[in-house]
């Protein structure tokens, strides 16, 4: 596939400059299928698109909760989103435990990001093969981060990652100043839109294919109550699947993709 | 010059002697619970004290852990605290890995390797939990400081458990009580009988103990798709549901004396 | 640095580090481990140069509280000049009764917390609350380890409209309520507090707060053998911390001289 001369070891620059192992990881957050996250005044939410690796096989999960005032969706390699959320999970608890008080977002961000940094750097390590969008709420109001291997951590209005989310986030652009004042349905509508733009030709999405993260106050479709970070899937996103606009004309909408889905060729 | 006092040896019975830091005190009230058929009350009073001192009118010993659990802690004020944040850990990893609550039988196992763990250097506590099983029945288990527990259907612990528990096995056991002929023992009480013996106990509690008082908080587990049973009627309920399981938590606050 | 070179070059281990998740830095440490001074560690067992009473109450606008400036030294008054109020932050004062090295101690790990917090320049702040939790998580595992410190300390603070006001102690007892006392405080002054306070922490004004204060206190100095007639008044509002500068009350000692039945003069 690549044939450089500098890839074996994170440790070693390039002659240009670049540390070759680092981009293939991100390549990695690349093959992995599609997550969206946006936000408005009340709300962050994420949305992510469920692979399965065949009619016998279930879906692979996209979400997890971290807190109850954060969660994060993820592209890449799964076992070491565990290993990240885990340690999330970690540092929320020990948060709770030491101060009783829910970690603040950015903070839960910059620690996963300070580890993956550790790991472009020293001997014998791999960066993580795996991107996140972390959405939360403290007390300065709701978040949407992306955590990338290279340890790159930012704040956004609306992002996407994963396989095609080039397409995505050519909706977000478009639409992002809406978002603010938008209420939690029409958030989710945005936002399942913006997820669609990056399935292939004839895919849908539908219930079981479909993962949606909400942390803020519950939508009328919702059955809870609390405001906690939450996961819907399976029969209970039917109702915001139904907001959804059909495009109207079917065939030649995701055009860019192809560019994008491709592996990135990169210069020696 | 005199020589130095050496002290004779008698005096100090020729012992090295040392003063040790007591690690333990002990902040006084009363804990509860009873179980029905479909139901559990579990309650305890709101003040905290150490001697002959109130330290607070308002601390509470009764923490809802889930929508089917409710713990009850007395003994060492600082123990039971940190116990109790302890137990709220471990039941969010098992949330996290499981995507559920713990059932009630598995925290009540979860509480005894928890406490026995520190069988060397105790817990200084008495644990009461209630809440609802997976059957849906009512139940309590009760706690020695180490670790001992069991399934019961009323259990008393604390400061004032001489003056309660008889009363208790009395009215809800019918210890001591011959049934009229023709007329035996209901076989379960209702939720508004079980509410008035524990506000009962807890007056008189509060009567004849010192460290008895000020408050009481009394949580109210009700199983999935059972009725209020008259619960609407209570002055002062307040429901702490979280989730839309089934199981249903209330509330219900009263003043005890202060004096 | 591993000196070890059996561990050079080796990502992990799997011991203690299952997902090679610790950066080298933070590897288990695999030189010897015995130390010959190690069994030689003292703890305290009891306090040496103590602090006697704080006060704290609710008033409408925030909280306040009172400490004297006396370190004693068994009965020696040894030194008449120490602060025993310590601002944390911009939300939140402890005022701490006990051994005074413990909590100078206390204060230099609370100040080291607070800066850190101030490094991470995210807006966040740690108030009143954490701060108690904090500390009371410090002196419990300090207790836990048979090596407490040993003091009884007060957290009063105003943070996001909301007054708070807790007590802490060297074995992790933990408890809040709307008027607080330690020490000889706890039995002289909490009783005057309570009745003074409870009820009114919505209307009392500031002055009326000081007033309380400043009987409780003189109250405490007639009382108490190792409390001082010179002390300071902390005020935590919405404003902010304020310490007062050092002040007294008038005291009259001349019905002393009427007093039978104890001390050097028996009838």
């Amino acid at each position: 596939m690549f044939r450089n001369t500098y890839d074996s070891d994170n440790t070693v620059f390039s002659p240009q400059g670049r540390l070759h192992q680092v981009e293939y990881a991100l390549e990695a957050v690349k093959q992995g299928s599609a997550a969206v996250g946006l936000r408005s005044k009340t709300h962050s939410i994420l949305l992510a698109l469920k692979r399965s690796t065949g009619e016998l096989a279930s879906y692979q999960q996209k979400m997890f909760r971290i807190d109850d005032h954060v969660g994060i969706a993820i592209a890449g390699l799964t076992s070491d989103a565990r290993v990240l959320s885990n340690f999330m999970r970690q540092q929320a608890m020990s948060s709770k435990m030491a101060f009783n008080r829910p970690i603040p977002v950015n903070r839960l961000v910059s620690a996963i990001a300070d580890k993956a940094q550790v790991n472009t750097q020293e001997y014998g390590r791999r960066p993580y093969g795996v991107g996140f969008l972390v959405i939360g709420q403290d007390q300065s109001g709701p978040h949407l981060y992306e955590f990338s291997p290279s340890g790159n951590s930012y704040e956004y209005y609306a992002m996407s990652i994963g396989a095609r989310s080039q397409s995505a986030k050519t909706y977000l652009e478009k639409h992002y100043e809406s978002f603010a004042d938008c209420s939690l349905e029409d958030l989710i509508q945005h936002g399942l839109h913006a997820l669609r733009e990056t399935l292939q030709q004839d895919k849908d999405l539908n219930v079981n294919n479909t993962s949606i993260g909400i942390v803020g106050a519950p939508s009328t479709h919702e059955k809870t109550t609390g405001v906690s970070f939450r996961i819907l899937e399976g029969e209970t996103i039917q109702p915001f699947l139904d907001t959804m606009v059909p495009k109207d004309a079917p065939a030649p909408a995701a055009a860019p993709a192809a560019s994008t889905d491709e592996d990135v060729q990169m210069a020696e | 010059m005199p020589d130095m006092v050496t002290l004779p040896h008698s005096s100090l019975s020729g012992k090295p002697q040392q003063r040790q830091f007591n690690p333990y005190s002990e902040n006084g009230g009363t804990i509860l619970a009873i179980s029905g058929a479909d139901f559990s009350v579990i309650a305890g009073d709101t003040r905290q004290s150490e001697g002959y001192s109130i330290q607070t009118r308002y601390a509470p010993k009764v923490f809802r852990l889930t929508d089917n659990a409710v713990l009850a802690v007395n003994g060492f004020a600082a123990d039971g605290n940190m116990f109790v944040k302890q137990v709220r850990q471990r039941l969010e990893w098992y949330r996290h890995a499981h995507a559920k609550d713990m059932p009630l039988r598995a925290i009540a196992r979860l509480i005894q390797t928890m406490l026995y763990a520190r069988r060397f250097f105790p817990y200084y506590v008495y644990n009461i939990l209630g809440g609802i099983e997976e059957d849906g029945s009512g139940a309590v288990y009760s706690f020695d400081p180490v670790g001992s527990y069991e399934r019961e259907s009323c259990r008393a612990a604390g400061a004032a458990q001489s003056l309660v528990q008889p009363f208790l096995d009395n009215q809800i056991y019918f210890k001591n009580q011959v049934p009229r002929p023709g007329h035996p023992h209901p076989q379960h009480l209702s939720l508004e009988t079980v509410i008035q013996l524990v506000i009962d106990s807890f007056t008189s509690a509060t009567e004849r103990h010192i460290e008895v008082g000020d408050g009481l908080e009394m949580f109210v587990v009700l199983a999935k798709g059972s009725p209020l049973h008259g619960l609407e009627n209570f002055d002062g309920v307040q429901e702490m549901t979280v989730t839309n399981e089934g199981e249903r938590i209330f509330v219900v606050r009263r003043n005890l004396k202060r004096d | 640095m591993d000196h070890f070179p059996t561990n050079w070059g080796r990502p992990r281990n799997d011991a203690f580090d299952a997902y090679g998740t610790y950066p080298i830095s933070q590897r288990p440490y695999n030189g010897p481990t015995t130390d010959a001074f190690s069994d030689g560690i003292q703890h305290t067992q009891q306090p040496i140069v103590t602090g006697t009473s704080v006060l704290a109450i609710k008033y409408k606008d925030g909280i306040m509280m009172a400490a004297d400036n006396l370190a004693s030294y068994g009965s020696l008054a040894r030194f008449k000049d120490i602060q025993r109020l310590h601002p944390v932050g911009n939300n939140t004062v402890i005022g701490a009764g006990g051994d005074m090295s413990d909590f100078q101690y206390i204060q230099a790990l609370l100040d080291q917390l607070m800066i850190e917090e101030f490094t991470e320049q995210d807006g966040h702040s740690l108030g009143p609350s954490e701060i108690h939790e904090y500390l009371s998580h410090v002196m419990y595992s300090r207790r836990s380890k048979m090596d407490p410190l040993w003091n009884s300390l007060i957290v009063g603070g105003f943070k996001d409209e909301k007054r708070f006001l807790s007590y802490v102690d060297l074995l992790g007892t933990t408890y809040s309520a709307s008027t607080l006392a330690t020490g000889y405080g706890s039995y002289i002054a909490q009783p005057l507090l309570r009745k003074a306070v409870e009820g009114n922490e919505d209307v009392l004004t500031e002055d009326e707060a000081v007033k309380i204060l400043e009987q409780s206190m003189k109250v405490l100095f007639y009382r108490d053998a190792r409390s001082l007639n010179k002390y300071q008044i902390a005020k935590i509002t919405a404003d902010g911390v304020s310490v007062s500068e050092s002040r007294s009350v008038e005291t009259h000692w001349s019905f002393a001289e009427g007093i039978r039945g104890y001390g050097a003069q028996t009838q």
